[in-house]
């Protein structure tokens, strides 16, 4: 059973004698390594090393690999070595480590930490150019095999479709509906309190109204739907990309594009109108609800004020955006699961690229859309 | 420490496990001696990586009782099984590589948590362990995903044998690797079994190495060993399923031998 390791120095003439007796295996790893180190010195000094391996009980790769060393580093100054006494069963172990570790791997190149950094920056921003390209590629895919469909309706995936409606859709709406209808409680209250001071309370009815209608509830139901849906899209087909599913698809003759993003992106482009609409109720009842109990303000007189105060244009607007914001996330989640490499970390970090993506440039799509209704004066 | 301990390395009496209404092994017996190795054959489906797993604690099992190391196991989350654990090395039939770390990582792992050693000697071990597996030092700073199927199955037993475990699962070594690396494979476990008395429980296909390297074979059918021992025994076996299996076209290399 295990020893404990020892290693006994005697030096002879010039020369060193090592001795190694009992248990030179892994559990006993600190100690091995604190004795090879501690005959280091004498080492350096001897003409010529005799290892007698007579005392050893107990051999495994670790402490042959040790023992090997000390030999090794006489070897290197072209001191003779010499290696007795070994145990019948321990021979096989120690000719196999006695060829490996020959051949010292390359170092690595020491780099410069502020170039390193610098080429950092430079790589992602010029693997931004990638990202622009990825987006228009996707859509550029999508749109081709929109055609497809457009030419020839039966291509359609109606089945996978109306699944991924149901998902990204129908079992949304639960929290969508929570959401919504807490931030249009929230700006109501505010409202109520800050407008309170000049009189003017009876005005966050057209606050809310236009805000919610307007940006807020689209944008809110696009955050939670990228956060929700997108996070998923890019996660499903990370996990099949790494799994050579996409690659089995395409060697069938089918387009992933068309059987497996189409689906999803035209699920989503479909879906978050509805949500969108469904949220902006939401949250005017949310509002309506706290001008009644913390405002004093009536239910009919609620709505008599909202149907002065928005237009139809209004509501117009923040439907208008929801179908392009939807398809902005679609087609960043896809683009990013895609991207996934082979590795569990990267379908992680493509994960979390897909929603701060698709959540930036949902956000600044609803600015660029917003400069364009003021222009057209809608 | 009884002697029944001493002699034997995994002890598993009266196994019983199954998945909803299936049984998969039933009251399954098996002693595995200390220092040897065993190979598991059975028909696809049979069961044979379902035993593995639940001899390592990662299916639980309906009754029976499973000693490893004289210690008895019951689920991988278990202290005691953990404990085991640092005993034996697993190679998982798909390499099970922790894909965030680079194959040197990967080998350095289990040393890095479970021994105090200077990261210079950590390197050198991993360049050791990967050379005798038959890769090169370069290979180690490869990722997983950009290892092909051959060298990860290689890179994973490296990793199972980081520690010099007493006792080594393999779960189909050799599929998937050239005949040269399979033979290579068979000389390095064959190799490690007498310098380190290594205990092997392979679950394997492959005839040759089931012929060359293994003392012992069992053969699983319906869920039970039906036949143990050496090959030329169970090249006598009369057990339908365990003739079907080496009297077959692809077992005739082993006939001449045996006979």
């Amino acid at each position: 059973m295990a020893t404990a390791p020892q290693l006994t120095a005697t030096a002879t003439g010039d020369g060193l004698e090592l001795r190694p007796s009992g248990s030179w295996i892994a559990a006993n790893a600190g100690a091995l390594e604190t004795l090879s180190r501690a005959v280091a010195p004498q080492l350096a000094r001897a003409k010529f090393l005799k290892l007698d391996l007579g005392g050893v009980s107990e051999l495994d790769t670790l402490g042959a690999w040790l023992l090997e060393k000390l030999s090794r580093q006489m070897a290197a100054d072209g001191r003779p070595a010499e290696v007795v006494g070994i145990a019948e069963n321990h021979a096989g172990l120690i000719e196999a480590v006695r060829r490996v570790n020959r051949r010292n791997p390359p170092p690595p190149a020491p780099g410069n930490p502020v170039i390193a950094r610098v080429e950092q920056i430079g790589r992602s921003a010029w693997s931004a150019r990638d990202d622009i390209a990825v987006f228009l590629r996707m859509l550029g895919s999508l749109c081709v095999a929109l055609l497809g469909i457009v030419r020839r309706p039966r291509a359609l995936r109606l089945t996978s479709t109306v699944y991924q409606l149901y998902r990204v859709g129908w079992q949304a709406i639960p929290i969508i509906l929570l959401i919504t209808f807490l931030i249009g409680a929230i700006i109501a209250q505010q409202g109520i309190f800050h407008f309170r001071k000049f009189g003017a309370d009876s005005y966050v009815v057209d606050m809310v109204g236009i805000l919610v209608l307007r940006e807020l509830g689209v944008l809110i139901v696009a955050i939670m739907v990228a956060g929700r849906s997108g996070s998923a899209y890019t996660a499903e087909l990370g996990s099949m990309k790494m799994r050579e599913e996409i690659d089995a698809l395409s060697t069938m003759g089918l387009d992933p594009v068309s059987v497996l993003i189409l689906p999803r992106v035209l699920a989503l482009v479909v879906a978050l109108p509805i949500l969108t609409f469904i949220g902006s109720m939401a949250a005017l009842y949310g509002g309506g609800l706290v001008a009644w109990f913390y405002g004093g303000m009536g239910p009919s007189i609620f709505i008599a004020r909202l149907h002065e105060a928005v237009s139809v244009t209004h509501f117009q607007v923040g439907m208008i955006k929801a179908p392009f914001m939807a398809l902005v996330i679609g087609i960043v989640a896809c683009g990013e699961g895609l991207r996934v490499k082979g590795s569990a970390e990267s379908l992680g970090k493509q994960t979390t690229t897909s929603v701060v993506k698709s959540i930036f440039l949902v956000i600044v799509l609803d600015g660029l859309f917003a400069v364009f209704f003021a222009s057209i004066g809608m | 420490m009884d002697r029944s301990t001493q002699q034997f390395a995994i002890r598993v009496k009266n196994l019983t496990v199954g998945f909803g209404r299936r049984i998969i092994l039933d009251r399954l017996s098996l002693d595995v001696r200390r220092g040897e190795i065993i190979g598991l054959v059975g028909a696809s489906g049979g069961g044979k990586s379902v035993l593995m797993r639940t001899i390592i604690g990662l299916i639980p099992r309906r009754s029976g009782e499973i000693e490893v190391m004289g210690e008895s196991i019951s689920s991988a989350a278990d202290h005691a099984t953990q404990a085991v654990a640092g005993q034996w090395g697993v190679l998982f039939q798909y390499g099970a590589l922790f894909s965030s770390l680079t194959a040197r990582q990967n080998i350095q792992f289990p040393l890095r948590e479970k021994l105090a050693l200077s990261e210079e000697l950590l390197d050198e071990i991993a360049t050791a362990k990967l050379e005798m597996v038959g890769l090169s030092p370069e290979d180690g700073d490869k990722f997983p995903s950009e290892l092909s199927g051959g060298m990860t199955k290689r890179v994973a037993l490296a990793r199972a044998l980081a520690l010099d475990p007493a006792i080594v699962f393999l779960d189909e070594p050799t599929s998937g690797l050239d005949p040269i690396a399979a033979g290579d494979f068979d000389t390095l476990i064959k190799t490690l079994q007498k310098t380190l008395g290594l205990t092997v429980f392979m679950v394997t296909h492959d005839l040759a190495s089931l012929n060359i390297v293994c003392d012992r074979v069992a053969a699983l059918a319906d869920g039970k060993i039906v036949a143990i021992g050496p090959m030329r025994d169970l090249l006598r076996s009369e057990h339908p399923w365990v003739r079907a299996y080496f009297h077959g076209k692809r077992s005739l290399m082993l006939q001449p031998k045996a006979s």
